[in-house]
């Protein structure tokens, strides 16, 4: 059946900000189907909150909402637009429950609204554990033991005939939020009652544990005719009991006889037969017994998902695309497969490749939560890579990840000396511990394990890993030992000479970085590397085809391996390699990915050959579709260089990716890679502290009051000089990694003791902590000659709030024009100075009128699209071609876009995923996405920004407020206003007095450590609203820390600074007056005129 | 140990030896599916053939007693990137590489399979040698230069049985193993030409209800009909049809007398015997994820395949037409009778390995028979 004719206008719902469990995965996805549906000649309407998605530039879809994605906003937007489909399983769950929310309300149905994709019933049918259950009885297929509880007694209940470990599932929670095993009575009452408490339908689900079992996904993809097909199998190397997006998974299944592997394929079409997904994407969770196969269903999702997209990178089959076409009536053997273009689209993916991904964690930014991997998502990005065998793709995934490794690193030995020896009993207790309780470091472990002599039995003992996926470690371990004794006592100043080629090879074959080699041979990386080359050792570039080189494929999608042939074919046309920003993490994620991808998009405008070299499969940069061609593949110097070798590209970008490609810049350069725009050096002399103070001081600006530290006493020297509070650091971070600001000396110590390790090569920074002042954001771009700023944001949280983690507003609010005209001036003054080729981003603090400037970053900076968004100007377009040669004059780009509308960013925290955490900002940066707000008030604009960050603005009921004293005077005007609007006003015995004292009527409330009842009594009892709590001093933190996190929990709304609460207040009132209403971004851009 | 292939062309892959060591013959095929390494090498449609799977890791589940699809092992050599000693499998009883030395062929691992791969796609199937005891380049190519070409071979000869039995197995089940289904309930009395018959097909019949007599290859057709039986079915085998004009004989027979099925070589034999022609394909089509469309319904399934030749639509002017089509290459992937119960497909329902998509075809053949029989 060719696309359905009854449709005209179709609404594509996003999954608003990045969170845990919820990451570019969506924009790729949702970028796909906005592309496809418009290629088809549908108007395509979208809502998303998230301004860092390529799919909300605005001309992916024909009208952009950049709104909250909640019920009542799409209920608005519906009735507006009178969109004939909603298209709901592409945006993640966030969409999916917001479209089952209006479904429910009967906003569809009023207004002749369809869903396309899943329907209503499919979706309960999935979703609901109950109608699941029965279902998969329906079709003989088991699922693990299981009940249901909504309360304590049924918890206790349920529990009783399921037995321990017992797994809590809330129901529809994004990633398992709020889920966990429990392995005695006690935990479960606790992780029982939070999961109650998380779920939105106050419901559990308690499973039988299945934990040690084989964990596989099947994507299974539907049409209208009821064709099925199985897009890609995945094996978790984690069995059972560790989240799936927490495994490393593997693509193709490796562990099933295509008899097993069949009964999980015809379990997959009965199950989407069954649910009855329409069309598209479905992801299916099984878990197999392996000592004897016995199967249950773990779970079904009608949508696309992180999987999926998992999936499309690791066979080159566009998951998202082809369900949007589906979604529109077309059938699977009515679309052609783009990479073969001969063969249709209704076929399984055929690989001849081994695919890993590995999660990266962050578990460093929040010392407090539990580390321990369970059926609750922690992880923040992943990697993937792609070799010819298992072995090679696990050691590239691992030198993907960028932390710090580059490979199967030891824990336990000094890899120069020692691969093999007996362990200590504290380090045997160690390694057991860690084998046995799923943790982020396990596998480092493991490989520890295997040097320790460890058999392959024993490890598959203590961590249910598949013994094939262990026997592969221990070869790649083996093999060190072998590759290690192989120099150990020869010559390393030719290694070429000393290493057989064939050890040689067969190292890199298994994947062994030349780094890896380098430790095991005691020498420099660059040694290793000129020995390879001399023996004539050089990757090949195999392509990722869908079909196992039956067919041939017409996109460039690559991949390296040590092998014989070499299918990258590049080519003699004028052609530009961007690198893009590996893993998402906290700091470095979906903004910096989308500056690649306009990089790209604005090169291949200009006639360039665009060339991608990334190795996040959540990434539309790393979509075959978007550069021209693409090498998956980790960006370390090693792999870089050799893809530069291949395709010799005429320029290099550097600046896009974050400091992943920033890391390797001079490294690059040294090497003779072109890189253009900034120069290395331009970016050394803006990072490095000395140079930059001395440009500072040359062009007469000003920087708070710092010193550089290489031990402590110099520290304390330095602080003492500038006074305390003071910031410290270490040097060359993103995202305020270990930043903190400190108080005192006994704090300054502590932290250059346990807190960093301060050497001389990696000295700290100390700042004075400017007190109460505005923070500023600046992104501009420069050609060298002229400056053009792109945006100047007014940060809502004041100065030491770490600029990822605060809310700002563009234009500023508050600040004077005065000041933003000599804060363009400097900036432009230093743009020049640097000879900034592209953008460049200030942050500055603004102290009553004194302008200090906090750092300089030549690069693309994380509110990039933010600004473009705001503006309607394409910065990263503008700067690619900037970089590319090209003049602002020759692309017409001068002046400021001040837009009429405000538009404000809010940041969106993981705290709720990690118990025990507190909620509390500070200069380490803790988010892990953003939404943006737009209106034509700031009020509307914050309003909005709250609400797509899922905190809800109370209207009414009682505000509890406890402030530290520095803050006491700034609050009297909040509860004023709060007051005036209506709401109680609820204090603790300090600020009530104070604010009783300006008159205003406050009701006492005791502090925890007061006696009961107190303050989370009220909070759990449901009669607090709003909570604003500012505090500072360890013991004052510790003390109110369970009143921000019980009103987390609660969902209830707080805010830890005076001026979020500020900015809150007035939006309540103004959100009290009138209700908010919806307008597409390209109506607010037709106001902006001049822009690019 | 060290390992040579050489093709036809003068191509040299080295590698490593697995499994048997000495030399081995054949035409070079490359096999796309994922899983069911077991299930190819005792598929007997491989006979003369040497298998390379471009799935990169082998070995991983070794070899159990149960996924086995015919006597022994039929192909002449394996290639593969690389194989892995340790297999983890709850049924594996075995490592591949000892299965392998057991049955006498030689494997070859090591080697750039999507090299290869690419060469079959881009120059075709051709002739090659494994050889682990000559290891000079120009002899082996020159050797594998004098190799007989696959068509107009008959390789069915020495794969089919010698005289009739009766197969009453059913399918494999995870925790039951094969069915044993009770004689009385398979009504349908079937014969089967094995022309290198899997056991698959013979326990998917026994699933539909037949009681199975399996006949050689050159088994003449009145002792056919003299059995009565209510359908005859023509099994998968190796190599090229033509050659086989006993056996086309025979089907010729047989047709308009019984409902007839055929499977891969027995649907192009049913073609031939219909005054068709076959012709050669370049590479052919050998995996387990194919897209045919059933004319009928159309509808999608995605299928097990592994030929090398295929049916000419036009060749069977209007004695045929078309049952389904391979949506990849667009080749004829089935043919029904115009009139009579008689119907075959290119590709293998029975899987083993591959998807289940096409076992409908097995009750299509029961439905014609119990319409024949009038019940």
């Amino acid at each position: 059946m060719p696309r359905r004719t009854d449709l005209e206008k179709i609404l594509i719902i996003g999954a608003g900000p990045i969170v845990i469990g919820q990451a570019c995965e969506f924009d790729y996805s949702g970028t796909q189907a906005c592309k496809a549906l418009k290629e088809e000649g549908y108007e395509v309407i979208l809502l998303n909150s998230n301004p860092a998605t390529i799919m909300t530039d605005p001309d992916f879809a024909d009208r952009t909402y950049i709104e909250p994605v909640t019920p009542g906003m799409l209920a608005r937007i519906i009735e507006k637009e009178r969109p004939d489909a909603i298209l709901p399983t592409l945006g993640g769950q966030t969409a999916l429950n917001c479209a089952v929310s209006v479904a429910e309300s009967g906003v569809l149905e009023k207004f002749g609204v369809e869903l396309i994709g899943a329907k209503l019933p499919a979706i309960k049918k999935a979703e609901d554990r109950t109608l699941f259950k029965k279902a998969m009885g329906k079709i003989g297929l088991e699922v693990p033991r299981s009940g249901f509880a909504h309360n304590y007694s049924e918890a206790m209940e349920v529990v009783r005939s399921i037995g321990f470990p017992a797994i809590i599932r809330p129901s529809f929670t994004l990633g398992g939020t709020g889920g966990g095993i429990a392995y005695n009575l006690e935990e479960y009452e606790k992780m029982a009652m939070a999961g109650i408490d998380a779920s939105p339908t106050d419901e559990i689900l308690v499973e039988e544990s299945i934990i040690g079992w084989k964990e596989y996904e099947l994507e299974v993809m539907r049409d209208t005719a009821d064709n099925v097909v199985i897009i890609c199998s995945i094996e978790n190397f984690d069995p059972m009991g560790v989240h799936t997006g927490d495994s490393i998974t593997v693509a193709p299944a490796q562990t099933l006889t295509d008899k097993e592997y069949q009964i999980l394929r015809d379990a997959s079409l009965k199950i989407i037969r069954e649910i009855g997904v329409d069309t598209g994407g479905s992801n299916i969770q099984f878990g197999v017994n392996p000592l004897n196969g016995r199967l249950v269903v773990i779970e079904m999702n009608p949508r696309v998902s992180r999987s999926s997209a998992l999936a499309s990178k690791a066979t080159g089959f566009p998951i998202a695309k082809i369900a949007a076409k589906l979604a529109v009536g077309y059938t699977l053997d009515e679309i052609t497969n783009d990479i073969t273009r001969e063969t249709p689209a209704c076929f399984e993916p055929a690989i001849d490749y081994v695919v890993t991904k590995i999660p990266r964690f962050t578990f460093e930014k929040f010392p407090a939560a539990d580390a321990t991997l369970t059926t609750q998502m922690k992880s923040v990005g992943e990697v993937m890579a792609i070799g010819r065998t298992f072995k090679e793709s696990f050691q590239k995934a691992l030198r993907s990840l960028e932390i710090g490794v580059c490979g199967l690193d030891s824990r336990l030995f000094d890899m120069r000396t020692e691969t093999r020896r007996a362990l200590s009993q504290k380090e045997q207790k160690l390694l057991l511990e860690k084998l046995r309780i799923p943790n982020c470091d396990r596998l480092w472990y493991l490989a520890d394990a295997l040097r320790a002599g460890i058999n392959v039995e024993e490890i598959n003992r203590d961590t249910g890993i598949d013994p094939w996926f262990l026997h592969n470690l221990r070869e790649i371990i083996e093999k060190e030992e072998e590759l290690r004794q192989a120099v150990a006592d020869g010559d390393k100043s030719d290694l070429s000479k000393t290493v057989s080629r064939e050890l040689f090879v067969e190292a890199k074959r298994m994947g062994f970085s030349d780094r890896m080699l380098s430790i095991l041979w005691s020498t420099e990386e660059e040694s290793v590397c000129s020995a390879r080359h001399k023996l004539g050792i050089r990757p090949v570039y195999k392509r990722v085809d869908t079909c196992a080189a039956e067919f041939e494929a017409y996109t460039p999608y690559l991949y390296s391996t040590y092998e014989e042939e070499c299918e990258a074919f590049p080519s003699d046309r004028k052609k530009i390699m961007i690198l893009g920003g590996g893993p998402n993490r906290i700091g470095q994620g979906i903004e910096f990915d989308y500056c690649c991808v306009h990089g790209v998009f604005a090169l291949a405008e200009d006639g360039f050959e665009t060339i991608m070299v990334n190795c996040n499969p959540e990434t539309v940069s790393t979509d075959y579709d978007t550069s021209d061609r693409l090498y998956f593949e980790p960006l370390t110097l090693e792999d870089v260089l050799e893809i530069v070798v291949k395709e010799k590209p005429d320029g290099v970008i550097v600046q896009f990716g974050g400091q992943t490609p920033l890391k390797l810049a001079v490294a690059l350069e040294k090497a003779g890679v072109p890189i253009i725009g900034t120069s290395p050096d331009a970016i050394d002399r803006a990072e490095d502290r000395e140079r930059f103070q001395e440009m500072l001081h040359k062009l007469g600006l000003r920087q708070p009051e710092n010193g550089t530290a290489r031990y402590f006493e110099e520290a304390e020297k330095i602080a003492e000089r500038i006074g305390y509070p003071v910031v410290v650091r270490p040097s060359y971070v993103l995202g305020g990694r270990a930043m903190e600001i400190v108080f005192d000396t006994d704090n300054l110590r502590r932290y250059m003791t346990t807190a960093v390790q301060v050497s001389p090569e990696h000295p700290i920074l100390i700042d004075k902590f400017l007190d109460e002042a505005i923070e500023i954001d600046v992104d501009a771009l420069c050609d060298g000659k002229e400056v053009v700023i792109g945006g100047i944001m007014e940060h809502i949280e004041e100065a030491g709030i770490h600029s990822g983690d605060s809310a700002c507003s563009l234009p500023p609010y508050s600040v004077h024009d005065r000041i933003v005209s000599e804060i363009r001036r400097q900036t432009a003054l230093m743009a020049l100075e640097l000879g900034v080729r592209g953008l460049m981003n200030v942050q500055y603090a603004l102290k009553g009128e004194e302008i200090y400037i906090l750092e300089v970053n030549p690069r693309a900076s994380r509110t990039v699209p933010f600004v473009s968004k705001a503006t309607g100007r394409p910065l990263a377009k503008i700067a690619a071609r900037i970089m590319a040669g090209k003049t602002l004059k020759e692309l017409g780009i001068s002046g400021d876009i001040i837009p009429e509308h405000i538009s404000v960013k809010e940041s969106v925290f993981p705290f709720v995923k990690f118990p025990g955490v507190d909620t509390i900002l500070g200069p380490e940066m803790k988010s892990t996405g953003e939404v943006m707000g737009i209106g034509y008030s700031f009020a509307e604009a914050f309003a909005k920004s709250q609400m797509g960050a899922n905190v809800t603005l109370p209207l009414s009921g009682t505000a509890f407020i406890s402030v530290r004293d520095a803050d006491k005077k700034h609050i009297v005007n909040v509860a004023e206003k709060l007051y005036k609007a209506g709401f109680g006003i609820l204090a603790t015995s300090g600020t009530a007095a104070f604010l009783k004292e300006k008159g205003i009527p406050v009701k006492n409330v005791n502090k925890v450590a007061e006696g009961r009842p107190h303050i989370v009594d009220s909070i759990k009892n449901g009669e607090v609203a709003l909570v604003v709590n500012t505090t500072q001093g360890s013991q004052a933190v510790a003390d109110s820390f369970s009143i921000r996190r019980e009103a987390l929990m609660h969902g209830i709304t707080y805010y830890t600074t005076i001026s979020g609460a500020k900015a809150a207040v007035d939006s309540i009132i103004a959100l009290i007056k009138n209700e908010l209403d919806a307008r597409s971004l390209q109506d607010y851009l037709k106001q902006i005129t001049g822009c690019a | 140990m060290k390992a040579i292939l050489a093709l036809a062309d003068g191509r040299i892959f080295e590698g490593k030896s697995f499994g048997a060591s000495g030399e081995a013959a054949g035409e070079v095929v490359f096999n796309t599916a994922m899983t069911g390494y077991q299930e190819i090498l005792t598929d007997p449609s491989y006979k003369g053939q040497m298998v390379t799977m471009t799935c990169p890791q082998i070995g991983n589940t070794g070899i159990n007693p149960e996924d086995i699809e015919s006597r022994g092992v039929f192909l002449s050599g394996f290639i593969v990137r690389e194989y892995l000693e340790n297999y983890s499998s709850w049924r594996a009883t075995m490592t591949l590489a000892a299965y392998l030395k057991e049955n006498g062929v030689v494997g070859i691992d090591g080697i750039d399979t999507r090299a290869l791969t690419r060469h079959i796609r881009d120059k075709g199937a051709q002739n090659g040698i494994i050889s682990t005891t000559d290891l000079s380049h120009e002899n082996l190519v020159a050797k594998a230069r004098k190799l007989p070409s696959m068509s107009g071979l008959d390789l069915v000869t020495g794969v089919s049985c010698e005289k009739p039995y009766n197969w009453r197995e059913g399918s494999w089940e995870i925790g039951k193993g094969h069915a044993n289904p009770d004689p009385s309930t398979l009504q349908f009395r079937v014969v089967a030409y094995d022309f290198g018959i899997k056991y698959n097909i013979l326990r998917c019949l026994v699933d539909v209800g037949c009681n199975v007599t399996v006949v050689p290859a050159d088994f003449p057709a009145e002792k056919t009909l003299a059995m009565n039986p209510d359908g005859i079915f023509l099994s998968n085998g190796p190599g090229d049809p033509e050659p086989l004009l006993k056996a086309q004989i025979e089907i010729r027979k047989l047709i308009g007398k019984k409902p007839i099925f055929g499977i891969c070589l027995g649907h192009q034999l049913l073609g031939l015997a219909l005054g068709g022609r076959t012709v050669k394909l370049p590479f052919g089509n050998h995996g387990s994820n194919l897209p045919v469309m059933d004319i009928s319904t159309g509808k999608v399934e995605i299928t097990s395949q592994n030929h090398g030749f295929a049916v000419e639509l036009e060749s069977l002017g209007d004695a045929a037409c078309l049952g389904h089509e391979n949506l990849n290459d667009h080749t004829v992937e089935g043919i029904r009778h115009c009139r009579l119960p008689v119907f075959s497909v290119q590709h293998h329902p029975e899987a083993s390995p591959g998807p289940h998509d096409s076992r409908y075809l097995f009750g299509r053949f029961v439905e014609m028979m119990k319409k024949e029989k009038g019940c």
